[in-house]
């Protein structure tokens, strides 16, 4: 078996409502959940599953910044150092003037940057392939997952029994 | 969104009782059948006038500007009334999607997509005419400032002609990011379903998405973001065009009232072009359900607000004008009125002002025959009030001895007609590859607007707050919405 090979037990559930309190069931039960995978996204997930905020926005912030300097430092180096012309009898140094282009750049940074980001961190782009436990999870199920490597026959039967009591639809097993 | 009461006067934004596995099969099955006929001859019109408008953009790129009926008095013509137009039209589709998802709209979840991609199309449009206007199309990239071996020589940073660049590629570039990665979760939700050859092409558009909580956690992150950054973009976009006449010296142009007059009327055409497009897409696709009476009715009441924006603004621009005692601001509105184009001013004047007060008649705004029309008044209007600003303006010079008139050349509507061709071509194409409405954000709203869930959901939460007569209006409000369904 490969490194990267994990194998898993799934269940899915028909409403976001049984999936929340079978998570809350898995967790004061101590299982320790792989991941919950949802057709669309469910409110209050997050401090169920112990997720901390997405710290995009702040990645946003920083890439907005850096825009908004290119934009500012550029047209300033550009008016002032590099080629000073006088334009209509303005100053070499017209901040105003640069307010716009100034503010779509740093639109135009902290955008890509954090769409970047989002698709890196996720693991997703173009022509990516990941494995897609179940096709109804796009559709109308939602899963929760728990890896198995590692656990006993024992164990694997508790979390088959934690599907069946939490009133999961289909549970199955697969390699991942 | 989602979650959260619904308030009892909102109408359920989702009908026919849908579960989640019925909505991906509402939402993906045009995808998946073949085309129809009638899908087909629209296609090949709209190829048809995108071939024409080719060939005329070769013409003009081949012969040059003369090919134009642009004079020495008229320097701009049909070319920046199209950029204008077609600008304006890309407005609603951000508005839609940033806009009213910061002020919490959920019936903008029926329409966002197609607004989305209908922005896209138009500002594609949109940014031929600045390119193709130029003349030499060949060297457009002199635009851009970048090191280069002329001097180097850098644009002027001071003309809004070039913040007007800045502003419609970020525009662009921000639009198509946010559309796409709201298609990707829908995207994926297609691929699950698909075989062979599709399923590889939506494999590779899904980008990898599986549905995993973080995943979601963070595109509603980005999206809040994307929608925030997006929404002082929309204004400021229009508001740069508008600086290409108000930053000039010409009477008529330079005025203060442009931005907000501009950014009014572009979120009033591009709703308007968004109901043409909506009235038609909902019967042929069969999304009655989805995009319902009630989100026709919304976008009406925008038409509403924003034409009469325009109006006002209209108006105030002629007492202005009078008001300033400078003959020369006078002499350009009341050429403008009375002058040889009167015909268009007129026309801005009839399609613009007065047939959107229509709307304030609940029948009207819900009836979808009365909306079709208006739409494509208010597109005609939209045109006529670009063609009143630049043409007419224009033609009448300081100087009576550079007056001039101006008609289009063929090869001039040719590339208009190209540019219709161009956008329902793109639009034609999005209906068959993509949902035409958002699957996650349509099963995300359905437990607070579906039509099954609105009514208990609604009677409870009410009788927490109120109690007594409210009842009545629960009632008074569900037998409207029968009646509509009807």
């Amino acid at each position: 078996m490969k490194q990267s090979e994990k194998n898993i037990i799934f269940g899915l559930y028909d409403d976001e409502e049984d999936l929340k309190s079978a998570i809350i069931k898995a967790n004061a039960d101590h299982l320790q959940i792989m991941d919950v995978l949802t057709p669309f996204p469910v409110h209050g997930l997050d401090p169920l599953l112990g997720l901390a905020e997405s710290r995009l926005h702040i990645g946003g912030f920083v890439y907005g910044m850096m825009g908004t300097l290119t934009a500012f430092l550029g047209m300033s180096w550009i008016f002032t150092r590099d080629w000073p012309q006088i334009y209509g009898g303005k100053p070499y140094w017209p901040i105003l003037s640069f307010v716009p282009i100034t503010f779509e750049l740093t639109v135009l940074f902290a955008s890509i940057g954090m769409v970047v980001t989002f698709y890196v961190i996720n693991g997703q782009g173009p022509g990516i392939q990941n494995t897609i436990i179940h096709p109804s999870i796009t559709d109308d199920k939602f899963c929760i997952a728990f890896e198995t490597d590692g656990l006993d026959y024992n164990q694997v039967d508790k979390l088959r029994n934690f599907f069946t009591n939490t009133g999961a639809s289909l549970v199955e097993t697969k390699t991942i | 969104m989602g979650s959260g009461p619904t308030s009892p006067i909102r109408e359920p934004l989702v009908h026919g009782h849908k579960t989640y596995h019925q909505i991906t099969e509402d939402l993906c099955s045009p995808t998946e059948r073949a085309p129809s006929k009638a899908w087909t001859l629209a296609f090949i019109v709209a190829l048809s006038a995108l071939t024409f408008g080719v060939i005329c953009i070769l013409i003009t790129i081949w012969v040059g500007i003369g090919t134009w009926r642009l004079n020495r008095t008229i320097g701009w013509g049909w070319d920046i009334t199209n950029f204008v137009w077609w600008i304006g039209i890309g407005h609603a589709g951000t508005l839609i999607s940033a806009i009213l998802l910061l002020f919490r709209q959920k019936w903008r979840t029926g329409v966002n997509r197609a607004a989305e991609a209908m922005t896209i199309f138009a500002v594609i449009c949109a940014a031929l005419f600045p390119m193709i206007h130029v003349g030499r199309i060949w060297v457009v990239f002199y635009f851009f400032p970048y090191p280069n071996t002329r001097g180097p020589l850098w644009p002027n940073f001071n003309s809004p002609l070039l913040w007007d660049l800045f502003a419609i590629s970020t525009y662009f570039t921000v639009s198509l990011l946010f559309w796409y990665t709201g298609l990707v979760p829908d995207f994926a939700t297609v691929r699950d379903r698909a075989k062979g050859f599709r399923k590889k092409l939506y494999t590779f558009l899904a980008f990898g998405w599986t549905g995993a909580a973080k995943h979601w956690q963070r595109h509603e992150a980005l999206s809040l973001v994307l929608a925030g950054l997006a929404t002082p973009l929309v204004l400021s976009v229009h508001t740069i065009v508008s600086f290409d006449f108000a930053t000039s010296v010409i009477p008529g142009w330079h005025t203060t009232i442009f931005p907000p007059y501009f950014v009014a009327g572009a979120i009033f055409s591009g709703f308007a072009m968004v109901q043409t497009l909506m009235v038609i897409t909902r019967k042929v696709l069969n999304l009655q359900d989805y995009i319902t009476i009630g989100h026709i009715e919304s976008m009406n009441k925008v038409i509403l607000v924003t034409g009469t924006i325009v109006g006002v603004a209209y108006l105030t621009e002629l007492f202005i004008a009078w008001y300033s005692g400078y003959i020369y601001e006078q002499f350009a509105f009341f050429n403008r009125a009375l002058g040889p184009y009167w015909w268009s001013y007129f026309g801005m004047m009839t399609c613009n002002v007065l047939s959107p007060q229509l709307f304030w008649s609940k029948k009207i705004r819900r009836n979808v025959t009365m909306t079709f029309f208006m739409s494509i008044f208010v597109n005609i209007g939209m045109w006529f009030e670009r063609f009143v600003i630049i043409a007419t303006t224009l033609a009448r010079d300081y100087l009576p001895s550079s007056w001039s008139f101006y008609v289009p050349s063929i090869v001039e509507v040719g590339i208009y007609i190209g540019t219709l061709g161009i956008f329902f071509t793109f639009y034609l194409i999005f209906v068959r590859v993509a949902p035409v409405v958002a699957i996650a954000e349509i099963k995300h709203i359905l437990k607070n607007a579906g039509d099954q869930y609105a009514k208990p959901n609604a009677k409870t939460t009410f009788q927490q707050v109120e109690s007594g007569n409210t009842e009545l209006q629960v009632a008074g409000h569900d037998s409207h919405a029968a009646h509509d369904h009807h």
